[in-house]
């Protein structure tokens, strides 16, 4: 066997890549349903809580600062274990899913809420005060005026953060989440081959470039000259 | 004149901690009349302007709107806005929206015109300050001076009673000054209450019913502004006048 064969076989061999491609195709499944998850209830949550910092109320200001800065210093791995390991012992046991979810929800959350107040405050006090004098209520100013304009700011930063945070479904083996990872780590012990590995990264590519891509256009799409 | 006021400003004072910036303004406004604020920087001419709408909140006095002392806390402010427009330095335009969508979009939010009916007042609004030809351009598009008269027809777009000015031609190049100025005087021919803070002593001059000359908070002389301009009986106001005069 030459070295080139060695290599083939080693880390694309088509005989392991036949017997475990349908886990993968699961795990696979899971990763993008989680990672499509965070992302909808990770920015709604996010946006939810800038719009209430924006209410300049301040013991509730604080707390939003507070978990903002919290959930963004901690490790989502160390969510994960403790939400899995500690919450069942206060009567609030979490499946893995469950479990992966929250965590990077959480994460996300605090990453939106800091882009999209970062947004707020970009804008000029003559936005408001223009909506304002023309009879909208707060809320008509943060919805059809601010908001608007906050999110076009967000954009750029809130995409790569999209994109990290859903990547880092695949720490959710710690808690035995069957993602795409775990599945490929799994494969590759019991057939003592990489291959499976290749399959995942495979995988991810296929997963991540188109919404590179797409976050991308809505990048330019989004821009628009002041 | 008619028997009341649309704006009648009493013993208004608005500070900021220990700094006083109105210090007892009486100040009422007649249906149909131009009122030309006139003054130095940092006089409270802004400061008035916005107590008017309580965009700022005065800390003593009545502001009365059409017969509503709008300080109250029971008003409801959203309501009293819709019948004062207000027009400012920066144009403060939505860059999001279009020149039509700018000024159509209080008459959706607020009044729930549907889209065919604020689209149709939009562009009579549009038509009244010569920009009919740029409903589907974004702020961005525009010349300072197209974006002030975007600015003017959404606050005519909501029929108000009264249109507070604040400077609308300081943030204007040069040559696109008159075409808002004109517009203005338009409105004025048409009957429209407005207050206007501004710096252009020409226009005042020549415009307004009345001018107000304010310093230090307080209002130190008005009247026609052939009087104001031509004879200023007020130290104070001579030595400003002087001062324009000398820079023109």
């Amino acid at each position: 066997m030459s070295d080139f064969e060695r290599f083939v076989h080693t880390f694309f061999n088509l005989e392991v890549a036949a017997k475990y491609w349908p886990d993968l195709l699961k795990g696979l499944g899971v990763t993008a349903g989680v990672g499509v998850l965070v992302a909808i209830t990770g920015l709604l949550f996010g946006v939810v809580l800038a719009v209430l910092r924006a209410m300049q109320f301040r013991p509730l200001s604080l707390l939003i600062i507070a978990f903002a800065d919290i959930m963004r210093a901690l490790p989502p791995l160390v969510l994960m274990i403790v939400f899995f390991f500690a919450f069942p012992l206060i009567g609030m046991p979490m499946n893995a899913f469950t479990t992966v979810w929250l965590a990077l929800s959480l994460v996300l959350a605090a990453y939106a809420e800091e882009s999209v107040w970062g947004g707020i405050l970009a804008l000029p006090r003559g936005q408001s005060e223009a909506a304002r004098s023309t009879g909208l209520n707060w809320w008509q100013t943060m919805t059809a005026v601010i908001l608007p304009q906050a999110f076009r700011i967000a954009v750029p930063p809130l995409t790569n953060r999209v994109i990290a945070i859903s990547k880092n479904v695949a720490l959710g083996s710690v808690v035995a989440l069957n993602e795409v990872l775990n599945e490929a780590q799994s494969a590759s012990s019991n057939s003592g081959n990489p291959t499976p590995l290749t399959m995942a990264a495979a995988a991810y590519l296929l997963l991540f470039i188109p919404i590179l891509y797409a976050a991308r256009r809505l990048e330019t799409r989004w821009q628009w000259k002041v | 004149m008619s028997p009341s006021p649309i704006l009648e400003l009493v013993g208004l004072h608005k500070a900021y901690g220990s700094l006083s910036v109105l210090r007892g303004i009486d100040l009422r406004v007649w249906p149909g009349e131009m009122v030309c604020v006139i003054g130095p920087s940092g006089s409270g001419k802004s400061s008035m302007l916005r107590c008017c709408n309580r965009l700022e909140e005065s800390t003593g006095g009545q502001v009365v709107v059409d017969g509503t002392d709008i300080t109250r806390a029971d008003v409801d402010i959203n309501t009293v806005r819709q019948r004062i427009g207000m027009v400012f330095q920066q144009f403060n335009l939505y860059p999001h929206l279009t020149a039509l969508g700018n000024v159509t979009l209080a008459l959706r939010k607020v009044l729930g015109k549907s889209k065919a009916e604020a689209d149709k007042l939009g562009m009579a609004a549009l038509e009244q300050v010569g920009l009919v030809d740029k409903a589907g351009v974004h702020p961005a598009q525009l010349s300072g001076g197209q974006a002030q008269r975007v600015g003017i027809a959404r606050a005519i777009v909501l029929q108000p009673k009264l249109i507070l000015f604040d400077e609308p031609t300081s943030a204007l190049d040069p040559e696109t000054v008159g075409e808002v100025l004109k517009v203005m005087r338009q409105l004025r021919e048409a009957g429209m209450t407005m207050l206007v803070v501004t710096h252009e002593m020409a226009f005042a001059r020549a415009a307004a019913d009345r001018v107000i000359f304010m310093d230090g908070g307080v209002i130190v002389e008005q009247g026609p502004p052939a009087e104001v301009f031509g004879a200023p009986q007020h130290e104070r106001t001579k030595a400003f006048l002087a001062r324009y005069h000398a820079a023109e």
